[in-house]
């Protein structure tokens, strides 16, 4: 990024090994000036301190495995990366039933081989809204169960990984059409829609996720006719579709006021009604603009389905929480929520390079 | 006008009368539930309860606060903690996403790459992860009172929290605050004053560099007047905690910290669009016409900089002042948590949410109300 500014340098090359490609780059970057190379000093000594500090810690003298009393030992001076392999079922899994474990293994591995299809451009088609339908009902058959010889677990049991996976995927996958209802909605002619749906998205950005949760939480009981229960953990996926559904409807307000007014006017003349503009000619182009800041939304949405911790969902954050609260293991809370860390920024990273590699190659199309 | 749905305006007004229905028949239908559920319950509904006796302690407070005291003040303590949280995370954020920011365009690779692994591990990991790491950190790793890490001379690190030494309370204190915002006024009218003179006769007045004087001179000279004090008031080992100085309670300590370096990340990305969104051609153009480097920054560069930066920035503040809620799951207590208790206390759950709701409404909407005003004055006056 910084490579165009090798003119910077000064003063005659004296000689073979000055001249390299590479002593130039570092001369460039480097020791441009005095200012650069104080700073470069500073900041060489700092990260390589930090660094020589984490090697010694999380790798070196870190326990990798065995009891806690070792872990006790070394306390201060490595990292306990132990708790890792005694804890991982509860952390993945949580409470769901010991011997039925590899059911949330399998929804988890389905969750993944979705997020790959549709990651890929060529699938982008009719099919794709299909495989979604099938693969989410076969995650709902395999964490249910109660048919087919799977004993039933209820919801109460589920949580880790999986758990976090469905609030999102589930958020995601239903938020959507609810934004672009929200979004049409806000730009439409008619006072009464518009007004309505103004008044949805402003209400729900402008207050925390945790009210909502809370709300789910605590009101909806209230809000049901007697005697109709729905359990926690649907209550909080509703509240998160509707918190997610606003954010994402702003983005894809901003993807249809980005399209060219002629896209509309030639729907128009081309006789077709306002369903059929909407879905033939509206949507796709304006969906296709907001690709990167929609990927943001779901990153942000990712990282919050962590927030359902508090109201008591076991989600993979929770568990890990609730895994260090063991006696035998308490005090290692910092080593654990940095490996817990690490699965969210698998996640979110990827999404990430996702986003801005889609963002290239759209506009390599735009430019052609 | 034809009956059918066959015409628009008849079509449109069919479709409004149908989704309001609809509408207020859902809400017809929950309010008459919740109605139904709270006389089986037997829960009186009301605001009754803010003025009964709250009956539990609150770890840190703005003001004083006793078991007591009622629910009311409890709410009250609660909005002045999110307040001050959210305050000074607002202030350091912007300082140190700000620094990242500029770091990431730095020419010395070594800053730009460290300030883009910063921005990087920040916006991807959860808030709330990283809240707990802190908190974490505060609990488990660091030591008791007695052997609190010291990295500098005043300023212990213990799992007890943060302190540091502060000037000793002194009576000029006051009048120092009086003279600063005394500053700002006169520096308000100093720069009317100073543009319209410039308009008149076309001489230049040093505004920055009055301001400045204006604003930290001020009380600078109240301090002198009152005999210069330098008294500090350090945190000293007294039995088995420390005595005087600045305390940050290991919950206060964890979320601003959790909230400064999360927000910082995102306000770094911000300050850098705004930065690149000002062409090279600006400057080389300001240079062309003779204008100096300080009056290039403040009349060229920022007002356009600031454009592109401030409706994001105030977004962000936005979200620090939203996440600060988070602090619940620590223990801080801030307006949500003390919420949480009283409504599991008492029952009064729509109450309780309805408080936290038109608490934060309040704060977003009048800043969304004033982003409007802002972007309307700013905006580019194409003539």
């Amino acid at each position: 990024m910084a490579n165009g500014h090798s003119t910077a340098i000064g003063g005659p090359s004296s000689g073979g090994l000055m001249d390299s490609k590479a002593a130039q780059w570092v001369r460039a970057n480097f020791f441009s000036s005095w200012w650069n190379t104080a700073l470069s000093l500073v900041l060489l000594y700092i990260v390589g301190k930090t660094l020589i500090w984490f090697l010694g810690w999380g790798v070196f003298n870190a326990v990798w495995y065995g009891p806690a009393a070792d872990c006790r030992a070394a306390k201060g001076i490595g990292a306990c990366w132990a708790v890792f392999p005694e804890k991982w079922r509860f952390i993945l899994f949580a409470t769901y039933p010991y011997d039925e474990q590899w059911r949330p293994a399998l929804s988890c591995v389905i969750f993944f081989a979705l997020y790959v299809y549709s990651a890929l451009r060529v699938n982008w088609n009719g099919r794709l809204p299909l495989v979604w339908i099938v693969g989410l009902l076969a995650i709902a058959f395999l964490m249910w169960g109660g048919t087919f010889g799977l004993s039933f677990v209820p919801q109460e049991r589920w949580g880790g990984l999986v758990l976090t996976l469905i609030l999102s995927t589930f958020g995601i996958a239903l938020a959507f059409p609810l934004a672009i209802l929200l979004a049409l909605g806000r730009r439409s002619h008619m006072p009464a829609i518009k007004t309505l749906c103004v008044v949805y998205i402003e209400l729900i950005r402008g207050v925390p996720l945790i009210s909502l949760l809370f709300m789910a939480s605590v009101m909806f009981p209230l809000f049901l006719p007697e005697g109709i229960t729905i359990d926690k953990l649907l209550r909080a996926q509703i509240a998160i579709i509707g918190f997610a559904g606003a954010y994402l409807a702003e983005v894809v307000r901003g993807g249809l006021q980005a399209l060219p007014k002629g896209q509309y006017e030639a729907a128009d003349a081309l006789g077709l009604s306002y369903w059929q503009a909407t879905r033939m000619i509206i949507l796709p182009q304006a969906l296709r603009m907001v690709i990167p800041p929609m990927v943001n939304t779901f990153i942000g949405l990712f990282k919050d389905t962590s927030l359902v911790l508090i109201i008591g969902l076991l989600d993979i954050l929770n568990a890990a929480k609730t895994a260090v609260s063991d006696p035998a293991w308490r005090g290692f809370g910092p080593d654990v929520y940095f490996g817990v860390s690490l699965i969210y920024f698998v996640f979110c990273f990827a999404m990430s390079k996702y986003s801005q590699q889609v963002e290239h190659e759209l506009n390599r199309d735009r430019h052609r | 006008m034809r009956m059918s749905l066959n015409d628009p305006t008849f079509r449109a007004i069919f479709w409004q009368v149908v989704v309001i229905g609809g509408f207020g028949l859902i809400v017809w239908w929950l309010i008459s539930n919740t109605l139904r559920n709270l006389e089986i319950r037997a829960i009186a509904t009301g605001w009754d309860f803010l003025t009964r006796e709250a009956g539990f302690a609150i770890g840190e407070s703005v003001i004083e606060f006793e078991p007591e005291h009622s629910y009311g003040r409890a709410l009250w303590v609660g909005i002045l903690n999110t307040l001050r949280v959210a305050i000074v995370g607002i202030v350091l954020a912007t300082i140190l996403g700000t620094l990242i920011g500029i770091g990431r365009l730095s020419k010395n690779w070594l800053v730009s790459r460290a300030c883009s692994v910063y921005v990087e591990f920040m916006r991807n990991l959860p808030l709330l992860v990283q809240l707990f790491f802190w908190w974490a950190m505060f609990q488990d790793a660091f030591p008791g009172p007695r052997e609190a890490l010291q990295p500098l001379p005043g300023l212990f690190f213990s799992n007890r929290g943060i302190k540091m030494p502060i000037p000793a309370e002194h009576w000029i204190h006051a009048w120092m605050g009086v003279a600063f915002l005394a500053g700002i006024g006169a520096s308000y009218f100093m720069k009317r004053w100073a543009a319209a003179r410039q308009a008149a006769t076309g001489e230049q007045f040093p505004v920055f560099a009055a301001t400045l004087g204006l604003v930290l001179g001020l009380p600078f000279v109240v301090w002198l007047f009152g005999g210069a004090p330098v008294a500090l008031d350090w945190p000293v080992m007294r039995g088995f905690n420390f005595q005087g100085g600045l305390t940050m309670t290991p919950e206060f300590a964890a979320l601003l910290v959790g909230l400064v370096t999360y927000t910082a990340g995102f306000i770094a990305e911000i300050v850098r669009a705004g930065i690149l969104a000002v062409p090279h051609g600006q400057t080389e153009a300001a240079s062309a016409l003779g204008i100096r480097k300080g009056p290039m920054l403040q009349l060229v560069i920022l007002p356009q900089a600031l454009r592109v930066i401030i409706p994001p920035m105030t977004s962000q503040f936005l979200n620090l002042t939203k996440n600060s809620s988070l602090a619940v799951a620590i223990g801080y207590p801030d307006l949500v948590s003390i919420a949480n208790t009283t409504l599991n206390q008492t029952g009064q759950a729509i109450e309780g949410i309805s408080i936290i709701m038109a608490a934060y409404l309040t704060v977003s909407l009048s800043i969304s109300v004033f982003m409007n005003w802002y972007n309307k004055r700013i905006a580019f006056k194409e003539r």
